[in-house]
């Protein structure tokens, strides 16, 4: 395939730049090239909130930073968790005096690198809380949640986490709202085309035409099940099914809905998926407060689809209503 | 009593690099199978790095390992760069004031980088992980060394072991990281950690088998 590239190793040295430029009403490169913050970051008395991963999942992370939303992102290579000194670093420029809450996703370089970025942070002094995302359906069952993935629930978590922080919230009340919105979101991912690392230069999975990959993962993790491909109706039902199944909500709950594509699936597409969507999950008997549909958090060119809801309460409502500034549009 | 001079052994970790450079594509091909592919592009990477800030340098042993575990965990990331990094910072740590070592020191090494491994990832012997190569190898340094086996020899048997425990990982099952969603389609491939750090062993055992005085 075609590519933009300069140097397939440094693409996201590259892509950092570029974004740090468009948007330098909002974020700044920190001192730490690999770590991105809001511009007017440490705001002194309020709680930090940060995240990093692998790149590859633009608008997610760095799309992310900025007012009422994530105040510094650790910045990994494509696919690959950032490091234990890039989180750090990150911890360090958001942390205004109150503590910093770090939101990440359940993957093994991320939960190593977070776990030494913790014992550094502390030899800075500074108090750190971690909500890790589970909120992946399909990469096990619900009785081993603690082992799920985390994927685009991820950005209700920052959104939740961020807004708390934003009205003066202690670090263990932020803490508790972002757990809060992780817990109650489910999430699935489907697959029609797998993509490729620059510096690999191939894909490391395939997906055959006409067939679809169901429960895959942000990176190409396999899914549960490979079929023939069906309609977007039908592809979106069991989407929900497999979410709101494994949800549990009763009827009449307020819910928040992301549509988000992998990386190369057309906009109209998931309109298409969403128009579905929202049939079932009235169907269910339950109320749609919000709904999200565009790409949020990709996966390089992965054409694909993911599916996220998350159930609502009022403390949720309203910290997902709080506005936010930062370049992902949200 | 056969020892090495710490302070003339920094090109070990230099062939460590050329190792891992050398075995770039195999080592993402294997990866490749299993997971996404990047292993040993982000390998040769840091080892890379390492290579062109200590050659011609003349660094002791401890010098350069320090210099490999502070350039894995703050440049390469991922899960290796903090496994190696500890491995490697802890080795250094461990022959940091020593000029001559000796097979005591050098077990003591090896078992300050497994339990900086063990207490910052969650992995068992059987994980199809590296600890698939590291465990077997240090048991074999110890055992070979109780039984009055010369410095030489317990290292020998050391790559040996390392060789048959990263062997051991094709008829595992991942149950940790990103392979382990694949369940039993893990089966018969070669873990990438588990066949880094079996290079590594044996550029760390020849290389000191090729300084012993």
């Amino acid at each position: 395939m075609q590519r933009f590239v300069n140097n397939r190793d440094e693409v996201v040295e590259d892509t950092i730049k570029g974004f740090v430029k468009a948007h330098r009403d909002i974020v700044r490169l920190a001192e730490n090239q690999r770590v991105v913050t809001a511009i007017d970051r440490p705001a002194q008395g309020k709680v930090g909130v940060v995240t990093g991963g692998g790149s590859g999942h633009e608008p997610a992370f760095i799309g992310y930073i900025g007012r009422n939303m994530l105040d510094a992102v650790a910045v990994g290579e494509l696919f690959s968790s950032p490091t234990a000194k890039s989180f750090q670093d990150a911890i360090r420029e958001a942390n205004g005096g109150k503590g910093v809450v770090v939101l990440y996703g359940n993957y093994a370089g991320d939960n190593m690198n977070v776990k030494m970025a913790m014992k550094l942070a502390a030899k800075d002094g500074i108090e750190v809380a971690t909500v890790v995302a589970t909120d992946d359906v399909c990469s096990a069952p619900a009785e081993e949640q603690a082992k799920r993935r985390g994927v685009a629930g991820e950005i209700f978590m920052w959104k939740v986490g961020g807004a708390k922080a934003s009205m003066g919230a202690s670090l263990s009340e932020v803490r508790d709202a972002a757990q809060k919105a992780i817990d109650n979101c489910r999430s699935v991912g489907v697959g029609l085309g797998p993509c490729t690392l620059p510096a690999v230069g191939h894909p490391n999975f395939q997906i055959e035409p006409g067939t679809i990959e169901v429960g895959i993962g942000h990176h190409g993790e396999p899914g549960v099940r490979v079929e023939a491909l069906k309609s977007a109706s039908e592809v979106a039902k069991d989407m929900c099914q497999i979410v709101l199944d494994d949800h549990d909500l009763g009827s009449g709950t307020e819910v928040a809905v992301l549509v988000s594509g992998l990386g190369a699936t057309p906009l109209n597409e998931l309109y298409i998926l969403f128009d579905t969507v929202e049939e079932e999950i009235s169907g269910r008997g339950l109320r749609i407060h919000k709904a999200y549909v565009g790409n949020y958090f990709t996966s390089l060119e992965m054409v694909g689809a993911t599916l996220t809801v998350m159930a609502l309460d009022e403390e949720l409502k309203s910290l997902l209503e709080v506005e936010v500034r930062c370049a992902a549009t949200l | 009593m056969q020892k090495m001079n710490n302070a003339a052994a920094g090109e070990i970790v230099v062939s460590m690099a050329r190792a891992i450079i050398d075995n770039r594509a195999y080592l993402s091909e294997i990866d490749g199978k299993i997971g996404d592919g990047d292993h040993g592009i982000n390998m040769a990477k840091g080892f890379g790095l390492v290579a062109d800030r200590i050659r011609g340098k003349e660094l002791s042993l401890a010098k350069a390992l320090e210099t490999l575990g502070t350039v894995l965990m703050t440049e390469i990331g991922g899960s290796m760069g903090p496994l190696y990094g500890v491995m490697f910072t802890e080795f250094a740590q461990q022959i940091d004031q020593v000029d001559l070592i000796d097979n005591k020191t050098f077990s003591r090494m090896l078992h300050a980088g497994l339990t900086g491994i063990q207490e910052i990832g969650s992995a068992k012997v059987g994980d199809k992980t590296l600890l698939d190569t590291l465990v077997p190898a240090v048991e074999a340094f110890d055992k070979a060394t109780s039984e009055g086996k010369s410095f030489d020899e317990a290292l020998e048997l050391l790559v040996a072991a390392a060789e048959s425990g990263r062997d051991s990982t094709v008829n595992l099952i991942a149950r940790i990281g990103r392979a382990s969603r694949l369940g039993e389609r893990s089966l018969g491939v070669l873990d990438a950690g588990a066949t880094s750090c079996a290079l590594i062993l044996k550029e760390l055992s020849e290389g000191t088998r090729d300084r012993l005085q």
